[in-house]
């Protein structure tokens, strides 16, 4: 590890498979056909809410090793998270499966801190497959962070929508012809003293920032030498901010900036500033950019999962929300 | 270290943040929660004059009935989940008037039925609206006690 916390993975760790589930309203979005799995009931047959997040990260996950014909035993670790208090879904989800687990909590940048530790076990040669995935689910979270879902009260329009999806990634040893994770930076926390809770995007930006600016001095690389640099879940307004943030540290995000929050939706109900949640970045990535890094249309490209690591508790507290955001960089091998 | 006016606290970033951050449409919404809060009031006077006159209920009766009805059409509408579409458009015009007091009832009790019948329906049956409850009494007992001190007093009859 050189310029703490960002590693390079010598060994070339692929992403050799990418499975997504998502919720209905997802289905519909401009992204609907690229998803694996499209539910039209977002209860996906259980009794509970929580019970379908669950679900949906273990057939996610399930789907994933079958598609590569491997069996539980061939996978050394499953590295997962979610939102739920105790990161529920992920545990319970990883009883199905004869694998070692490994919980991760970084609230929306999961995935991230996920594919990096699943790609570091591969390149230190301690693992030949492990699944990196992450969770989310709109009625969960809603109800954990927010208020009932029947209840009659205004979304402000800086809010964002937690995404319903699961997102699952194999990450395996290097095979040529696959999307390599060459590098990864783990983000720093940073508040800058955000205090509205609804304003999600405003509290990651800072960290986005912080990570995108790291990244690119300890890799030597600039904006440009990337396809696409894409952030988690800013959304409109942290992606704007996360813009203003960057220019002036000299960085211009512009030309190839996009956050999967914006992608997601077609804003036509109350998703206001766009997607948000573990699932978000998770679901867009596997689906829509994972395959053009496979069929090269991408060339290289930066994964910024962000995530606001506030509880109900913290914030009912007068705490600001801090932010941190994790990067890995991902890229078509050479050879 | 934490929360507002501390060390992390970045007042260019914040003000930046609310300068970007998209404002509320005040005309728009004060008249959306205006008309729909006048329209609920409205059919209250209506349940009022149907239950007077087919039913010959007068004051408190009267009150207490009309309010009933309400409730119960609120909680239906909970039920089957249009209230909080009316909540959306109207905001405070549908959360004011006792119809918004039954649907943050409701709403909860639904939502947590999933953890049982005693330790969640009814135990979260009034996450929303206790503080609502709470306020309610010590306000009625405050007006109580002003209403006996200055009927001591002499000042009301």
């Amino acid at each position: 590890m050189t310029d703490k916390g960002t590693l390079f993975f010598k060994n070339k760790p692929v992403i050799k498979s990418a499975f997504t589930i998502v919720g209905p309203k997802e289905s519909q979005s401009e992204l609907g056909k690229f998803f694996d799995i499209c539910l039209k009931d977002d209860r996906y047959g259980e009794s509970s809410y929580e019970k379908a997040e669950c679900k949906m990260l273990t057939m996610s996950m399930k789907r994933l090793i079958e598609r590569q014909k491997l069996k539980d035993s061939d996978v050394d670790a499953i590295i997962s998270g979610d939102l739920l208090n105790q990161i529920i879904s992920a545990s319970f989800s990883a009883r199905d499966f004869e694998t070692p687990f490994l919980g991760v909590y970084n609230a929306c940048a999961s995935i991230c801190e996920a594919l990096t530790l699943g790609a570091t076990l591969i390149d230190g040669n301690y693992a030949k497959n492990t699944v990196c995935s992450a969770v989310s689910h709109f009625a969960t979270a809603e109800r954990q962070y927010r208020y009932p879902l029947e209840l009659g009260a205004i979304r402000p329009a800086q809010a964002q929508w937690t995404v319903t999806g699961a997102g699952s990634y194999l990450v395996s040893e290097h095979l040529s012809g696959y999307p390599v994770i060459s590098s990864a930076t783990i983000g720093r926390v940073i508040d800058f003293g955000i205090t509205d809770v609804n304003n999600m995007g405003a509290a990651m930006a800072p960290a986005a920032c912080s990570t995108i600016t790291r990244h690119l001095r300890a890799t030597n690389t600039t904006t440009s030498d990337y396809d696409l640099i894409v952030t988690g879940d800013l959304g409109a307004l942290g992606s704007r901010l996360l813009k203003e943030l960057a220019k002036k540290q000299g960085l211009d995000l512009e030309p190839n900036h996009v956050d999967c929050g914006e992608l997601i939706y077609n804003i036509d109900e109350d998703e206001f500033q766009g997607g948000s949640g573990a699932g978000c970045s998770s679901v867009v990535f596997a689906s829509y950019l994972y395959p053009m890094l496979k069929s090269k249309k991408i060339k290289k490209l930066l994964l910024v999962a962000t995530g606001a690591l506030l509880s109900t508790l913290s914030s009912q507290q007068g705490e600001s929300i801090p932010g941190v955001a994790h990067a890995i960089t991902v890229e078509c091998s050479n050879d | 270290m934490t929360g507002k006016n501390n060390a992390n606290f970045n007042k260019e970033y914040v003000e930046l943040v609310s300068k970007l951050t998209p404002k509320t449409n005040e005309p728009k919404t004060l008249f959306h929660a205006f008309w729909v809060g006048g329209f609920i009031c409205m059919i209250g006077q209506f349940i009022k004059i149907v239950l007077s006159s087919a039913f010959g209920l007068y004051g408190d009766n009267l009150a207490g009935a009309t309010s009933m009805v309400l409730i119960f059409l609120s909680a239906l509408l909970t039920g089957l989940g249009v209230y909080d579409r009316i909540g959306k458009y109207a905001g405070g015009g549908s959360i004011v008037p006792i119809t918004g007091f039954a649907n943050s009832v409701v709403s909860p009790a639904m939502e947590f039925k999933s953890e049982g019948f005693v330790y969640g329906l009814s135990a979260k049956m009034f996450t929303v609206a206790g503080p609502i409850i709470v306020f309610g009494v010590i306000g009625s007992v405050a007006t109580g006690l002003i209403y006996y001190v200055l009927g001591l007093l002499g000042v009301i009859a």
